[in-house]
């Protein structure tokens, strides 16, 4: 039961893996007990499983996940909702109002408008249906005020870091709250603008830089440095 | 080279660019050059200089083309009009159509195609200098620019060919050998799962001739994969070295 890469090696689609009593895990396939690389990425084996964290992807819905969307039209009874995935999301309206929507008494656009941006959780998807969104939780919903930086989802673990060392780090530096769409969306909203600015500088730091080593010190670097050259000018 | 060269092959068994039967052109290939594609590829495979990109999986358009139960792979195959001798028109031929759907089906086997439904993913090629086999430098273009766009795939596919020129068998015919000779079989690949995508022969070969340009093609395939990863490689080995140093 041989293994045919080292620990971090990167592999490229289609390089066997491991033969044998292994399983597939992220980004791989089995073939005739044998394990294959789909997607460019490093190769790792946890326990028995195979896995290969991607270097190039793209955002694919899963129920529970937190994303920030675009509304792109308003519907006769909801609306549809650009959420940078293959498919556009729906939200309804009976969700957002919490009550039975009635179209005589309730007019659509006043409540969410083309180019709204949301807060939102993906409530349901399936293979054969476009992912349905909910807005009735805390936290989620129409977004307000605050900025919005994008970024490559699969970066997204990098801006949380260890266990959130990075976000929290971030947060407490700026005082800027952020929200993190798992779809490469990321919503920071400060007291001033200034702070938001430094705040989405820090994250565009971290995506410019997001494989190199020690990478949370050089952002608290970077923040502290950028919090006393503003206050001398 | 617009004369009918009379002999293809020199007494010192060289060809008209000084090739030995079984060497291939210098191949360049270059990952994701493109900002505005998900995915691109750039191959120079001897005087063939071909751009891929891909985009998707994306929702399709239109709608009623879309597949319930797997993704849509389109391609585009398409020359541009300075990249033959004599002006090509830019409307797409019936060879272009033709080789856009050939290099679709050999492409769709090395694609999850059932893992995204009701999506589709767009392949753009676009030949800028044209000098015999771009079916094939495209075919490896091609594939490149899914890999690059994070499409999850069970295999790169390359492309080779080989045919037949004053009773040789050889391998990668350029332009004129490809004009002048007897026969072309050009060969898509995967070499990881062992399975061939595209096989197609323009020319009469005998049986024995026919095998030997096959087996021939494929080793072609072979060497052209190395680089062919080497390539995809690059553009993310930094990444990997930074990755290591951290631990």
């Amino acid at each position: 039961m041989p293994t045919y890469f080292e620990k971090k090696q990167l592999v490229t689609p289609g390089e066997m893996l491991a033969e044998g009593d292994y399983l597939a895990g992220s980004n791989t396939y089995t073939e005739e007990n044998k394990v294959y690389a789909s997607r460019i990425g490093l190769a790792d084996l946890d326990n028995k499983q195979v896995n290969v964290v991607a270097l190039r992807s793209f955002y694919f819905p899963k129920v529970g996940d937190i994303v920030i969307g675009t509304v792109l039209e308003v519907g006769f009874s909801g609306w549809t909702v650009d959420i940078k995935a293959p498919y556009t999301a729906l939200l309804r309206a009976s969700d957002v109002l919490s009550r039975p929507f009635k179209p005589q008494n309730d007019e659509l656009s006043q409540v969410l408008n083309g180019g709204d941006l949301i807060v939102a959780k993906i409530a349901s998807y399936d293979r054969s249906h476009d992912p349905q969104l909910t807005v009735g939780e805390p936290g989620l919903g129409k977004i307000t005020r605050g900025q919005i930086i994008k970024v490559t989802p699969s970066k997204i673990p990098r801006v949380i870091g260890r266990k959130g060392s990075m976000i929290s780090m971030i947060k407490q530096e700026t005082g800027c709250q952020i929200i993190l769409g798992v779809n490469g969306v990321i919503l920071v909203t400060g007291k001033n603008p200034e702070d938001e600015d430094l705040a989405m500088a820090a994250i565009q730091k971290i995506e410019d830089e997001s494989h190199t080593s020690g990478l949370t010190d050089r952002i608290t670097q970077f923040l502290k440095e950028e919090k006393t050259g503003g206050k001398q000018e | 080279m617009n004369e009918k060269p009379e002999k293809l092959i020199n007494k010192k068994g060289l060809r008209l660019d000084g090739r030995k039967a079984d060497e291939l052109r210098p191949v360049k290939i270059e990952v994701g050059i493109l900002s505005n594609a998900d995915g691109s590829a750039y191959i120079e495979h001897g005087k063939n200089k071909i751009l891929a990109a891909a985009f998707g999986p994306r929702e399709m358009h239109p709608k009623h083309l879309s597949l319930p139960d797997r993704m849509v792979l389109r391609c585009r195959y398409h020359m541009a009009p300075f990249s033959v001798g004599e002006r090509k028109s830019p409307a797409p031929s019936r060879r272009e159509i033709e080789l856009s759907k050939v290099i679709r089906e050999c492409l769709e086997p090395s694609v999850f195609v059932e893992y995204y439904p009701r999506t589709g993913v767009d392949v753009f090629i676009e030949v800028l200098q044209a000098d015999g086999g771009t079916r094939c430098a495209s075919i490896t273009a091609a594939s490149l620019a899914l890999a690059d766009a994070g499409i999850p795939m069970r295999d790169l596919v390359v492309a080779c060919a080989a045919g037949k020129i004053d009773d040789t068998v050889v391998l990668d015919l350029f332009d004129t050998e490809d004009k002048v000779g007897c026969a072309d079989v050009p060969v898509a690949f995967m070499p990881n799962l062992n399975a061939v995508t595209l096989l197609q022969m323009d020319g009469i070969l005998k049986p024995e001739e026919f095998e030997k340009a096959v087996s021939m093609a494929i080793d072609g395939c072979k060497k052209i994969y190395e680089l062919q990863k080497e390539a995809l490689k690059t553009k993310y080995m930094l990444i990997e070295q930074e990755e290591e140093v951290e631990e």
